[in-house]
């Protein structure tokens, strides 16, 4: 693969369009602030199996971008790689202008020590499809180990805005309860408010209404809703709630096979979708 | 028989040494095994080579070669190389080395068997790798790996007879003491069989109760840890019925899945 000419980091690169992809209609990201988040060339294999290939685009800070596709589009795997969840086969992620895993030096790929990966990563928070509360510990307690340990905050500050976060997803009584006592809906609650209690500047969240009853969904999903309202945190979603996804984002990457095949707004992606694959898409998943 | 049960009563302090030499040599030897097997089962899913790789050779040679060799090793060998350990502190040493290479392996596996989404939600929370470990792997690798240790711990007791050949006087060498005393074969090995039993249950009891704990305090069902998990089970439930469900919380308090 044929190493392309790279910009420096800081300098926002505008997202090179597959021959297929619709021109963004919403205006480039101003010069000056780095975007939240950029991938370049990035390639994920599993195996011999190629899962994402040469793609590229960036994400503006405060921006809310959701991700569909059929399943094995990559769209989950872009999220793992972000979380640094799996590993980077080829390129570049940049978080605010940083590199996350990798950076170049003198024309080589240069894998960053752990320690300067934790460094961005704990910029990020992610909310996973199965909630992934500790079960050893008290949903409190959930909520206060990063910031103590992580970010070196206060036991007590610790406590004190978890507390806070916990009423913000309508579980303060729940602060010393065992988190396997919680019911999925209320689980997410608390994993929602623990990715907060990092103080995020990009939040990914993968498939977060997926494993729960249908009648819970609702909540999980209004408590997004609050937080997509009142903070100006950068989101990148993966779900099949196409309402939701309307709700809140302002910008609807479609994937198929690895590849971004249209970016465009919510509106022109879901009333009008250019690609019949993602029209066939809409529709199933719309049913 | 009756003469047999005089000459047990007159015996019984000798008896008890001998017990206290085995309980001893299966405490050290438990501790030592565990502190052995956090050590090098640890070291194996260690990210760099350079810990993982000497740790599995370590492990691979204790388990390879048999414990009595071993003990003589360490009673006949170490001497000429000039450290020479009671035989109490070889019996010991012995027993930790190989069953800690045993318990290794399981704090291995039960390391890789915690859910990939407690690994995922530590990295996602940006951890340090050793704080991962410590406040979340481990603390639920423990309730995984209770069974497989309890089983390697009663193995180790009955590893502690081979201590006779280091002229320890434990429970079995006193067991074959009283068989020459009362000359009633059938009588003085049935009292052996009798004490290691209950040794033995003991150590299952006391693993068993680990467990449950161990798994109540994961939120899991303790009640399939033996009889004694089911009543940490019964302690549960009572304790708990006062906490639950507090009026106005809108969904059923039953978990979904558990939490993952």
């Amino acid at each position: 693969m044929p190493e392309p000419a790279v910009p420096e980091p800081a300098v926002p690169e505008p997202a090179v369009p597959e021959p297929s992809v619709a021109e963004p209609s919403r205006p480039e990201p101003s010069t000056g602030a780095a975007p939240a988040l950029e991938f370049r060339d990035v390639e994920k294999r599993f195996g011999r199996n190629t899962v994402l290939s040469g793609l590229n685009f960036t994400v503006r800070p405060g921006e809310r971008v959701t991700l569909i596709g059929p399943s094995g589009s990559g769209k989950t795997t872009i999220l793992r790689l972000i979380m640094t969840l799996e590993t980077l086969s080829e390129g570049y992620i940049y978080v605010g202008g940083q590199p996350l895993t990798h950076e170049e030096r003198n024309g080589k790929r240069v894998a960053l020590p752990g320690r300067r990966v934790r460094e961005t990563t704990k910029r990020i928070g992610m909310v996973f499809q199965h909630f992934n509360l500790f079960p050893n510990m008290t949903v409190l307690d959930n909520l206060v180990e990063a910031p103590v340990h992580v970010l070196g905050m206060s036991r007590e500050a610790a406590a004190e805005k978890a507390r806070g976060l916990l009423d913000r997803v309508g579980l303060a009584e729940k602060a010393d309860a065992h988190p396997t006592r919680l019911s999925g809906g209320q689980q997410q609650r608390v994993a929602i408010a623990r990715a907060l209690a990092m103080d995020p500047e990009i939040l990914l969240l993968d498939e977060v209404t997926s494993a729960l009853d249908p009648e819970l969904v609702g909540d999980v999903l209004q408590v997004l809703r609050d937080i997509a309202a009142e903070t100006d945190i950068t989101m990148l979603i993966v779900t099949h709630e196409m309402q939701f996804a309307r709700d809140v984002s302002q910008r609807v990457m479609m994937f198929d096979q690895g590849a971004i095949l249209e970016d465009g707004t919510p509106e022109e992606i879901f009333t009008r979708p250019r690609e019949a694959r993602t029209q066939r898409f809409l529709s199933a998943v719309l049913e | 028989m009756a003469e047999d049960l005089v000459r047990l009563v007159d015996f019984l302090p000798q008896l008890g040494d001998g017990l206290l030499v085995t309980v001893q040599l299966a405490l050290g030897g438990a501790l030592g095994s565990f502190a052995i097997a956090l050590l090098l089962g640890l070291a194996m899913v260690a990210p760099t080579r350079w810990l993982a790789v000497p740790a599995r050779i370590v492990v691979e040679f204790f388990r390879g070669t048999s414990l009595l060799v071993q003990l003589f090793w360490l009673f006949y060998v170490l001497p000429l190389l000039g450290a020479e350990l009671d035989p109490l502190m070889c019996g010991i040493l012995a027993l930790a080395l190989n069953y800690g290479a045993y318990s290794a392996e399981v704090v291995r596996s039960s390391v890789m068997h915690v859910e990939p989404g407690q690994w995922e939600a530590a990295l996602a929370l940006s951890l340090t790798p050793a704080r991962r470990m410590f406040r979340v792997i481990l603390p639920q690798a423990w309730a995984l790996m209770i069974p497989s240790l309890a089983t390697l711990q009663i193995q180790l007791l009955k590893g502690t007879a081979v201590a006779s050949f280091l002229t320890l006087q434990d429970l079995n060498e006193r067991i074959d003491i009283l068989r020459q005393d009362t000359g009633d074969t059938l009588f003085s090995y049935s009292v052996g069989f009798l004490l290691y039993f209950v040794l033995a249950w003991l150590i299952q009891v006391t693993m068993d109760l680990l467990e449950a704990l161990a798994k109540r305090r994961l939120g899991r069902d303790p009640s399939d840890a033996g009889f004694v998990g089911r009543l940490v089970a019964g302690a549960g439930t009572s304790a708990g019925a006062g906490e639950a469900d507090a009026p106005g919380t809108a969904e059923p308090a039953v978990a979904k899945g558990g939490a993952r």
